[in-house]
């Protein structure tokens, strides 16, 4: 284990305990937090779960071939099947399958 | 974790440690680019802020509950924070479950981190691929807040802004600026709408 590797991991540690516990330190007592931001809060959670899906998919862009259409497809799969079924594990395990067999074929 | 070139022992690391969702896997990718530790700190601040959201509704709660409040504000994480939002039960009584649900969370997420990590090196074949599992759990949750919203505005804008930054940013810069763009745009929306409503009364 690098010392890269424990400083990486402490800094995350870090960021991700603080922002945990930013309410705690910001908000107790008499001191409400302001409504745009639990306007915000409320409402960020789809936002940032359809950036993160950009993000898995972004090597599309640069590699449309052989990294977009099986990730596109897989997706479609993984969509389809839940608006089907609903069942979180058919649908993970059939998109991961589907991934994993065309990026062998294409 | 192992798939990404890592022994088990960085797996348990950081599921102690940092003990988080998403971000433990982007950390992966991350750690095996050689990513700067700023990226690093950047990206955990924009995956995880989401938490701090979380914890917004449980301060009064967990304030209450003296020397595991520390522990409960560690253990926010996207699935205690839907079960804890379940509970109705008598303070006490809920103050137990909500601590009981912390500690086993934890623990399923450690030991299963673990064991994925020893079992992956003893497959022999090989697993290109596998990562897209966190895609297909993303489209999931995706969908389910889908179903759930009442305006389409926020995902529909979380996946026009990405595309946007990604090609003006391109692949490995792309997160910050769709992040932080998109929070701009959930404001001005909000705004607008409290405007709309005041107007129409």
């Amino acid at each position: 284990m690098t010392v890269y590797i424990l400083f990486a991991v402490f800094v995350s540690a870090l960021i991700t305990f603080g922002l945990r516990a930013l309410p705690f330190l910001l908000f107790h007592g008499k001191r409400k937090m302001p409504e745009w931001l639990s306007r915000l809060g409320a409402i960020l959670p789809s936002a940032i779960m359809a950036v993160l899906i950009v993000y898995c998919l972004r090597s599309v862009k640069n590699d449309f071939v052989g990294n977009g259409i099986p990730g596109l497809i897989a997706v479609l799969v993984v969509a389809a099947s839940y608006k089907w079924k609903h069942s979180t594990f058919i649908s993970i395990v059939a998109g991961t399958a589907v991934y994993m067999v065309l990026i062998r074929i294409i | 974790m192992n798939e990404a070139g890592f022994p088990w022992y960085d797996s348990l690391l950081i599921s102690v440690t940092v003990y988080t969702g998403a971000f433990q896997f982007v950390l992966t990718t991350l750690m095996s680019a050689g990513a700067s530790i700023l990226t690093i700190a950047l990206t955990a601040f924009f995956m995880n802020s989401r938490q701090t959201f979380y914890s917004l509704t449980f301060v009064d709660e967990f304030s209450k509950m003296g020397r595991r409040k520390l522990y409960m504000m560690h253990t926010m994480t996207d699935e205690t924070y839907a079960v804890n939002c379940t509970l109705e039960l008598p303070e006490k009584e809920k103050q137990q479950v909500m601590f009981r649900v912390a500690i086993l969370s934890k623990s399923y997420w450690v030991i299963g981190a673990v064991a994925g990590s020893v079992l992956g090196q003893l497959i022999p074949v090989s697993m290109d691929g596998i990562d897209f599992c966190m895609t297909a759990l993303f489209v999931i949750i995706f969908i389910e807040q889908w179903e759930k919203a009442d305006t389409h505005f926020p995902a529909l804008a979380g996946i026009v802004m990405g595309l946007i930054c990604l090609f003006v940013f391109g692949e490995s810069r792309f997160m910050l600026p769709a992040l932080i763009g998109v929070s701009a745009l959930l404001v001005l929306y909000n705004s607008e709408k409290i405007r709309k409503a005041a107007k129409e009364k």
